[in-house]
């Protein structure tokens, strides 16, 4: 074995590039919960995204067009939970579970035809002279434009939750839909928007592991990270930038060690793999004494007349 | 002189029932008006329609001579309609200048409105700091929220539904002080009670309700609240009697009881002192979310205390649970009906075994006997006069008062040594609460201790034996009920909360 | 405008119509997706749902579906418990994969020794294994109030890992000729789970599944556990109020649904498998969510859409040989199912009326 060769500076900025899809999946399932909705169906969204969005850039030749469209995949699948748990007024757990087994059928059919097909690649950001700048160019100034777009989202939802009227009225209504109704507010279509909004970000975190961290498409390819980033949304108490620092964290079990395994460390591959799944459980457990900050609707049924 | 609202002919039918019957009335600029009437009568539809969170089926409205048709909530506060509701529709993890700020249609930055509420609360003397989480905040203190998120719109009608059931006496005097200041200033004040004295000192004139129609229309000052209250029901009611009883030995008693809420912005007990005698009605009023749920699951069980806390007949059952408190003879009815005393989607058969198991025989080595319970269902129906087609029928299928009944019927009938029992007739209709408090003194008359914890302090002063309070979790020096006047009761409550006196 | 108003009353009728209506739903959307995928779709319906039962060969199919079926239906029923009480064990396909490497384990560690004791003690073990698997979350829940639903999900993923680590290393076969895999435990006599009846498919993971049902059918109707059950899943606080213990019930639904999916593993690696290799574990432990629902958490019902999600996947693989239909459109089809299920099942509780929208 030889440790020598995990190189800290590249293992920090790939370690970014492995919280992405984490952390775009998390934010948009944080601003669905905050509204009160728990959709269990990240898993499926962001498989589903993964394979609309190696598919269109596949055919465009556009890594950009392939994670529009991964976020228009995303949103649409959404927009089957949103149809059972608003509409039709079904378990938000059971909805949940159904959208991951239908997204994850769904993106194997969708995906036949591009089993070793390889993507368009997406180029890096162009800092110019900023990426040279020894260690923090490496780190900060060179990576796909996606990566920064997810630290953008981070900061954009965390200032429209804060300071925003649509943030406040977003969080009401997760906070009691009775009392928001009441007030006039319009809770089934608000909720619906933040499905979709959830929807579009995990599709988009998906995208990001076919087409950039991977890159190609195999059934069943995001392994368990969207459940990861429902994880992580409780890890944050429902707070933007401890999302950040949680995708941070996972990012960093997950990178480590995949490096480990390259570093052919004496620890068999199989108990390296389980070990990111085997983190969140702890850190579930560490932190799940404190529930208070839980939107209080969060998984209720909301019918006007009851 | 026109009248600020005026409502003609508005009718509004539920599938099974007419909530509101072709009623009238006029509301004139600055006039205090009393919508008066028993639970169902239908004064909260009314309001509802005025307020734009339900649609008339006929009739219409009429505002300063304009026609009045509000399709939500936020036309009728554009109107100049606000609303003070009587389940505050507030968020417990925001701030109240958060919570103020989602009422209103253009809310001001975030500084400016606390600078705005800072200025109401004092015009109006009611101290509020608009940095505070709401779920910190006592009932009276929430209700300034309510009542500010209002203020702050300029309204032209106030409407207050049933404002004075989580306030003190002392809160209710500086409540009204800052109506009459409102009324005084020109604006109209739609008053929804059924507690006849109060309309009878705040109120200019009143409309009656029942059963979804107007059964008449008074000037409060000028009639007697037995004349209102025969209006209001339609008969005269028969008030609880009981036999006097002997007393007899300690069955019950708390020896400092505390414990941690379970709940977020729940109340903790704290040294919780009392004893209770055979045949003896202890009542323990108090405002909501002063320890009330907290007390009543201590005693049921759902919350276990230390040991030494809690005994019944001379046994510690501080630590034992619901089911083995329930053998030993203390029963319980806690206030929330569906989901919480009785299942909601259940039939009254597997409710009756919710409770009944045990003590009636309803369960061998842990298998069912359905046909007794059955018939233990029946007999509640029966015996308690519960209105429902049978006891197949689910629980959320029955009326509150019937559901209620059903309820106290199920702990009554199984002959408690102690029964504690929670809001008993919050709700419910006026012949309704009336059987429900005569089981309840049957009951002592029996040999049985009763403690009724409620927020209607006519009822604990018709029912008690003696009388205590609970505020902010510890429990006062219970009184004989008999001759207690309502300053002091008052002040065992606490007073008014967290608040000095209005400066108008 | 239509609009939905409450029912005073959970319509029971609406309750066994739903899965029907969700079923026919499924067969008309899911004809449309195989004729968007270029198939017959009134050809594809019949080759999936007649062709196994009464098709040319059937008699190779049915036995087929009692194999499929069973460990479906026992994983569902005990998953089933849990969701009536609102106790969410989604990680059925890890304690299935525990469930069936304990129960090899044993059976491997007795070999080549023949004796009656040994296919006794395997089920034991697979019971064992599948129980321990879902008392972490379990035990977790209870001590820490942490997410049942997360921390089960992710010991799929461990529980795979593990399988993979386990026919690689410990318990591969050491006659393999380097092939990753473990012994054929359907050529070793004493651990083998045999059919009982030849060419049935009737072998004890079936007779264990039908005794499942029986005693779930027999705790929820008459037992009080089973009615602590129901209780809790309606109303919490009522069940708390009445006198039950949320923690026991938290531990009887878990270790009860973990060790029938044991159960099920260990069925299936000591019969129709044989083998503890990387890709033992084909799903079952997700679609006995499906079963669960689809069968409206009933233990009849559980049965009854156990062998329809049985003739799926018989009835797919036909389809897939005969008309290459993508297995993934059988996964498509029964993930469409569970969303029909969801929709159809708002008329249980709600009823439509026309007329003009209500905001109260």
């Amino acid at each position: 074995m030889d440790l020598s060769v995990i190189n800290p500076v590249l293992l920090i900025a790939a370690l970014m590039s492995a919280a992405t899809p984490i952390l775009l999946a998390a934010t948009g399932e944080l601003v669905a919960e905050r509204a009160g909705v728990l959709n269990l169906g990240v898993e499926g969204m962001m498989i589903v995204g993964a394979i609309c969005g190696f598919a269109v850039a596949v055919e465009s030749g556009s890594p950009a067009l392939g994670f529009v469209a991964a976020a228009a995949g995303g949103a649409l699948l959404s927009l089957l939970f949103a149809f059972l748990t608003q509409v039709t007024l079904a378990n938000q757990v059971a909805s949940g579970l159904a959208l991951t087994l239908f997204g994850l059928g769904l993106s194997a059919l969708l995906g036949q035809g591009y089993v070793g097909v390889k993507p368009p690649s997406m180029p890096d950001v162009n800092f110019g002279a900023l990426a040279d700048i020894p260690i923090l160019g490496r780190i900060l100034f060179s990576h796909d434009p996606v990566l920064y777009f997810g630290l953008a989202l981070v900061a954009a939802v965390w200032a429209l939750l804060k300071f925003t009227r649509a943030g406040l009225i977003l969080r009401a209504v997760g906070e009691n839909h009775d009392a928001a109704h009441a007030l006039g507010l319009k809770v089934v279509r608000i909720r619906v928007l933040a499905i979709l909004f959830g929807g579009a970000c995990a599709g988009l975190g998906g995208a990001y592991i076919s087409l950039i961290r991977v890159p190609q498409w195999t059934e069943g390819m995001t392994a368990g990270v969207g459940w990861i980033a429902l994880a992580l949304v409780v890890f944050a108490s429902w707070k933007p930038w401890r999302v950040l620092l949680g995708a941070y964290l996972f990012g960093g079990i997950t990178q480590l060690q995949l490096n480990l395994q390259g570093a052919g460390v004496a620890i068999p591959v199989e108990y390296l793999a389980m070990s990111p799944y085997l983190v969140t459980i702890l850190v579930l457990v560490i932190l799940s004494a404190d529930k208070s900050r839980a939107p209080a609707s969060l998984g209720r049924i909301f019918h006007a007349s009851s | 002189m026109t009248a600020l609202l005026s409502l003609s002919g508005l009718t509004k039918a539920y599938p099974g029932v007419i909530a509101n019957d072709d009623v009238s009335l006029d509301i004139a600029a600055g006039e205090v008006h009393a919508l008066l009437g028993e639970n169902g009568a239908g004064k909260s539809t009314l309001v509802k329609m005025i307020y734009g969170l339900v649609m008339p089926d006929t009739g219409s409205m009429a505002m300063n001579g304009a026609p009045y048709a509000p399709a939500e909530p936020r036309a009728a506060r554009a109107a100049g309609v606000g609303m003070v509701f009587q389940h505050f529709s507030l968020f417990d993890a925001l701030s109240v200048a958060e919570n103020i700020a989602l009422g209103m249609e253009h809310a001001p930055k975030m500084r400016e409105l606390s600078r705005r509420i800072r200025e109401v609360s004092d015009t109006y003397g009611l101290p509020l700091s608009p940095d505070r989480i709401v779920g910190d905040l006592s009932a009276g203190e929430r209700q300034r929220v309510e009542i500010i998120r209002c203020l702050l719109q300029d309204p032209k009608l106030l409407i207050m539904d049933e404002p004075t059931s989580v306030l003190t006496p002392q809160e209710v005097e500086i409540l009204f002080q800052t109506l009459r200041k409102l009324s005084a200033e020109g604006t109209a004040i739609l008053y929804i009670s059924h507690k006849l004295e109060e309309i009878r000192s705040l109120c200019d004139s009143a409309t009656i309700l029942r059963l979804g129609r107007v059964v008449g229309t008074c000037v409060p000052r000028e009639t007697t609240a037995r004349d209102m209250a025969e209006m209001m029901v339609g008969k005269v009611l028969a008030t609880p009697t009981r036999a006097t009883s002997q007393l007899g030995d300690v069955v019950l008693s708390l020896n400092g009881l505390s414990l941690p809420s379970p709940h977020a912005f729940g109340m903790p007990l704290r040294d919780i002192h009392v004893t209770l005698r055979a045949g003896e009605v202890l009542g323990i009023g108090g405002v909501a979310g002063n320890g009330q749920d907290e007390l009543l699951a201590a005693l049921s069980g759902e919350m276990t205390a230390g040991p030494g806390m809690i005994a019944l007949k001379g046994e510690d059952i501080g630590r034992l649970g619901p089911t083995a408190r329930r053998v030993r003879g203390l029963l319980s009815a806690p206030e929330e009906r569906l989901g919480h005393a009785a299942a909601p989607d259940m039939s009254l058969t597997e409710n009756a075994m919710l409770t009944g198991a045990a003590r009636e025989g309803l369960e061998r080595r842990g298998m069912l006997d359905w046909a007794a319970a059955r018939s233990f269902a029946k007999r509640i129906i029966a015996e308690f006069d519960v209105r429902t087609p049978g006891p197949g029928n689910a629980a959320r299928s029955l009326s509150g008062g019937n559901l209620q009944k059903f309820v106290i019927g199920r702990e009554v009938l199984q002959r408690p040594d102690v029964l504690v029992v929670n809001q008993p007739t919050w709700g419910v209709d006026a012949s309704a609460a009336a059987a429900i408090r005569q089981a309840l003194l049957d009951l002592a008359t029996g040999g049985a201790a009763v403690i009724a914890i409620s927020q209607d302090l006519d009822e604990l002063m018709e029912i008690s034996d003696r009388f205590a309070a609970l505020n902010e979790g510890r429990l006062s020096d219970p009184r004989p009920a008999q001759g207690l006047s309502v300053e002091e009761i008052g002040l065992m409550m606490g007073g008014a909360h967290g608040m000095e006196v209005a400066h108008v | 405008m239509i609009r939905l108003e409450k029912r005073p009353e959970p319509s029971r009728g609406f309750a066994w119509a739903a899965p029907i209506l969700a079923v026919i739903a499924t067969f008309f959307f899911g004809g449309l997706l195989f004729a968007f995928l270029g198939k017959d779709p009134v050809q594809s319906i019949v080759t999936i749902f007649w062709q196994p039962l009464f098709g040319e060969f059937a008699f190779y199919y049915r036995p087929q579906l009692l194999i499929k079926g069973a460990p479906l239906v026992l994983i569902a029923i005990g998953l089933s418990l849990g969701f009536k009480a609102g106790i969410w064990n989604i990680g059925a396909e890890g304690q299935y994969i525990m469930g069936a490497l304990f129960g090899a384990g044993v059976g491997l560690a007795f070999y080549p020794a023949q004796s009656a004791m040994v296919f006794p003690l395997m089920v034991l073990a697979g019971a064992f294994g599948g129980w321990v698997w879902a008392m972490i979350p379990a035990v977790l829940k209870v001590k820490f109030g942490t997410n049942e639903i997360l921390v089960s999900l992710m010991l799929v993923y461990v529980a795979e890992q593990f399988l993979a680590s386990m026919s690689l290393g410990l318990m591969k076969n050491p006659e393999g000729f380097g092939f990753p895999g473990s012994r054929n435990l359907q050529q070793y006599a004493s651990a083998h789970n045999a059919e009982i009846v030849a060419d049935t498919g009737m072998h004890w993971g079936v007779v264990a599944a039908i005794i499942a049902v029986i005693f779930a059918y027999v705790l929820l109707a008459r037992h009080r556990l089973g009615f602590a059950i129901r209780v809790t899943g309606d109303a919490p606080r009522a069940a708390r109020f009445s006198g039950v213990n949320p923690s026991r019930l938290i531990l009887f639904c878990l270790g009860t649904s973990g060790m029938l999916a044991g159960l099920a593993g260990l069925f299936e690696v000591s019969g129709p498998s044989g083998v503890v290799s990387i890709d033992f574990n084909v799903g079952y432990g997700f679609t006995a969510i499906i079963v669960a629902f689809l069968g409206r958490l009933h233990p009849v019902g559980i049965l009854l859409a156990g062998l329809l999600m049985a003739l799926t996947y018989i009835g797919g693989d036909i389809a897939q040989s005969q008309m290459g239909l993508p297995a993934a459109a059988i996964q498509v089809f029964q993930g469409m199912l569970l969303f029909f299920l969801l929709a159809f099942d708002l008329f249980t509780n709600f009823r439509l009326r026309l007329g003009r929208v209500e905001v109260a």
